[in-house]
């Protein structure tokens, strides 16, 4: 069983998280956590001095979470985006594929079951910010230069 | 019709695994009840009142003869010889065991099926024209951009738990025959100066508050409907209620928003989406498109019918569609048999219908939301030989639009949530209308049951309504009129008081006689009764 898994180099964030408004606020944190109910396009205007992201989930089936990864991602950010709270194995693809990548979760998950679920769908039809080609790209691949 | 590449095969064949995982998870107990229900929904996998049902998905009501000829052969094997079709044009088994579920959905996969997102929270199978394609009046077969919404839309990580299910509706004709504006999202093709794009209504559905969408967008250009969705559903899953699961529609938060601040963040969002690339190539939507090229139609065709048989003649008055291509004609096939079950068809009849697609229809047939199917391509000199095979195992119905063409849902008999009977008090009406040419001079008459306030029956959209309850403990059934899924779309009103099950058949044709009385040449029910309104029709109820 795995408490924390991470698929970035290096180490993962320690500091503690503070809350979207005690960010804003006037603090010198690097480490932010966001509630499904905060907007994470508070935090654009910051990203360069943010290191660490947590997203919590309280229960699996709220999904606004996907989305404030992906907005942040799109938006360029680069450090560390860690979900946490109720994530369960059947969701870790999906929340890869928003750009999230270290989980904490709630309860500690079984490696092979994440291991066979990472490996389990080779191709994806939508384009995220994750950087994997998407089906209709492969179809039809941009011709080589010259 | 649409044909699986390898990426589309394997994505259909990985889930399979995925879900024969969860299953076996869940048989040796590593997965709890709460924690399996919803890895089992997202895969059309519900518990019902007495075993699973596994609903498959028919994306856009579009299949071929080898598929539904493997529909009939689970519905035998693994079912009790009958499946259902359903309002959303797909196919529901009522007796499935958990353990069978795994193997039903590797057989599917073999001819390129699923059952996936037929359930939960995301984005479900794509609706459409059950005329698709075959339709004089469409502007462009729709069904390529729903292939690519049902790829855009399978395992969207995004969009995966929104606030509620999410049903979206393309259609590409004035005439709506899909319901499109009681779909979370309806888009209708248009061309505007040569192009086409599509039309975005967005909030309608039905349940316990019922919503015809208001249009949010009138024009997004072919190639950029995914991004413009893109950001409709990003609004939705971010700002959607998830207090409350009776206000998560995305038509709650439309109404509540109002359309023109809903527009105002889609638009915002869309400033956004538009810059990262989302929508697949135009190459992409040709090639699909090429899948749903004409079949090989015959020139020089006639167009004469002999009419000689009378039966046969009020067959084709009744249940055959002018086919834009000359010497052919749409079939509809009823599934409402006098006292049958609306939308059940038993294993033998859905093989006899892939053998007709098969030697009559290119291979090809669809599945309407009024639970009926449809043998697209049909040439007229072969209609007397289609006629006769289906009324030998008894799908020669002549009542298409008819007040006996009834929807109705499962209803108590099957489902968990319902209050009422659908499926009885269906047949009591078909049995009091049995009279053909009296149905026929009611003429079109769309009758839709719902047992409960979700609303599967479509009851809001009926031009008569009717809506099971619960009233301390017996069944109790409230009328409505004056509802359309049609292009002319609107929300029936209650007329009062219910009924019981018998009364309501009563109430049903004091209403049809009120309309006999009161009709104008060339008026349908629901003309008349929007013409004189509700009154005159709660006299005779309740007066």
């Amino acid at each position: 069983m795995v408490e924390f898994l991470s698929f970035r180099d290096g180490d993962a964030g320690q500091e503690p998280a503070v809350t979207v408004e005690a960010f804003t606020g006037q603090s010198n944190a690097t480490a932010v956590r966001i509630e499904p109910s905060d907007d994470a396009r508070e935090l654009l205007p910051y990203l360069d001095r943010i290191s660490m992201i947590e997203v919590n989930f309280p229960g699996f089936g709220d999904g606004r979470g996907y989305s404030a990864a992906r907005i942040l991602r799109e938006a360029g950010y680069v450090g560390e985006l860690r979900a946490v709270g109720d994530v369960l194995v059947d969701q870790i693809v999906a929340m890869r594929r928003c750009g999230f990548d270290s989980f904490h979760p709630d309860k500690a998950l079984d490696d092979d079951a994440v291991a066979r679920a990472l490996d389990r769908y080779q191709d994806v039809y939508q384009k995220t910010t994750d950087g994997r080609s998407p089906i209709w790209a492969k179809r039809h691949p941009e011709p080589a230069d010259g | 019709m649409y044909r699986y590449d390898s990426y589309d095969q394997a994505i259909v064949d990985a889930r399979v695994e995925d879900f024969r995982d969860q299953v076996q998870r869940r048989l040796t107990g590593a997965l709890t009840e709460d924690q399996f229900k919803p890895l089992r929904l997202m895969n059309g996998l519900y518990l019902q009142l007495h075993a699973y049902m596994l609903r498959v998905a028919i994306p856009y009501g579009t299949l071929s003869a080898a598929q539904m000829r493997v529909l009939g052969g689970i519905a035998r094997r693994y079912d009790k010889g009958y499946g259902h079709f359903t309002t959303r044009q797909n196919l529901q088994y009522n007796w499935i065991k958990l353990e069978d579920a795994p193997d039903i959905l590797a057989e599917l996969a073999k001819v390129e099926m699923h059952a996936i997102q037929t359930s939960g929270n995301c984005i479900r199978n794509i609706s459409s024209d059950q005329y698709a394609g075959v339709a004089a009046d469409e502007v462009a077969d729709p069904r390529p951009w729903a292939e690519l919404l049902r790829q855009w839309s399978s395992f969207h990580p995004e969009f995966t738990y929104l606030p509620r299910k999410f049903k979206i509706c393309v259609i590409a004709a004035d005439d709506d025959r899909a319901a499109m504006r009681l779909h979370d999202i309806g888009l209708k093709l248009v061309k505007r100066d040569g192009a086409i794009g599509a039309e975005v209504y967005a909030g309608g559905g039905m349940g316990r508050t019922p919503m015809v969408a208001p249009l949010i967008r009138d024009f997004v250009a072919e190639d950029e409907i995914v991004a413009y969705l893109e950001a409709c559903l990003r609004v939705y899953n971010r700002y959607g209620r998830r207090d409350n699961k009776y206000k998560a529609r995305i038509k709650i938060l439309v109404h509540e928003l109002g359309a023109d601040e809903y527009r105002r963040q889609v638009e915002e969002e869309y400033a956004h989406m538009r810059t990262l690339g989302l929508n697949p190539p135009r190459e992409e939507l040709a090639r699909i498109r090429a899948f749903f090229a004409d079949p090989a139609y015959e020139d020089g065709l006639s167009d004469t019918v002999d009419r000689s048989d009378p039966a046969f003649a009020l067959w084709i008055d009744q249940n055959v569609a002018a086919h834009k291509q000359p010497g052919y004609a749409i079939v509809n096939v009823s599934l409402k048999p006098a006292g049958g079950i609306p939308g059940d068809a038993t294993a033998e009849q859905m093989e006899l219908i892939a053998d007709l697609a098969e030697r009559h229809s290119f291979g090809e047939l669809r599945v309407t939301h009024a639970q009926n199917l449809v043998l697209p391509h049909v040439k007229k000199a072969d209609l007397y030989t289609i006629w006769q095979a289906l009324d030998a195992v008894g799908l020669a119905e002549a009542n298409l639009d008819l007040i006996t063409d009834i929807i109705a849902c499962p209803g108590l008999d099957y489902c968990s949530l319902a209050n009422a009977r659908a499926i009885p008090l269906a047949q009591k009406i078909a049995e009091r209308f049995a009279d053909t040419r009296r149905q026929r001079d009611l003429g079109e008459l769309k009758l839709k049951i719902s047992g409960c306030i979700n609303a599967c029956g479509h009851h809001h959209a009926g031009h008569i309504g009717i809506l099971g309850v619960d009233r301390r403990g017996v069944e109790n059934y409230q009328l409505l009129l004056g509802g359309s899924g049609a292009e002319d779309a609107s929300l029936g009103q209650i007329t009062g008081p219910g009924f019981s099950e018998d009364g309501v058949v009563d109430a049903i044709e004091k209403v049809t006689d009120i309309y006999v009385a009161e009709r104008e040449a060339g008026e349908r029910f629901l003309d008349t009764y929007r013409r004189i309104g509700m009154k005159p029709f709660k006299e005779a109820l309740y007066g």
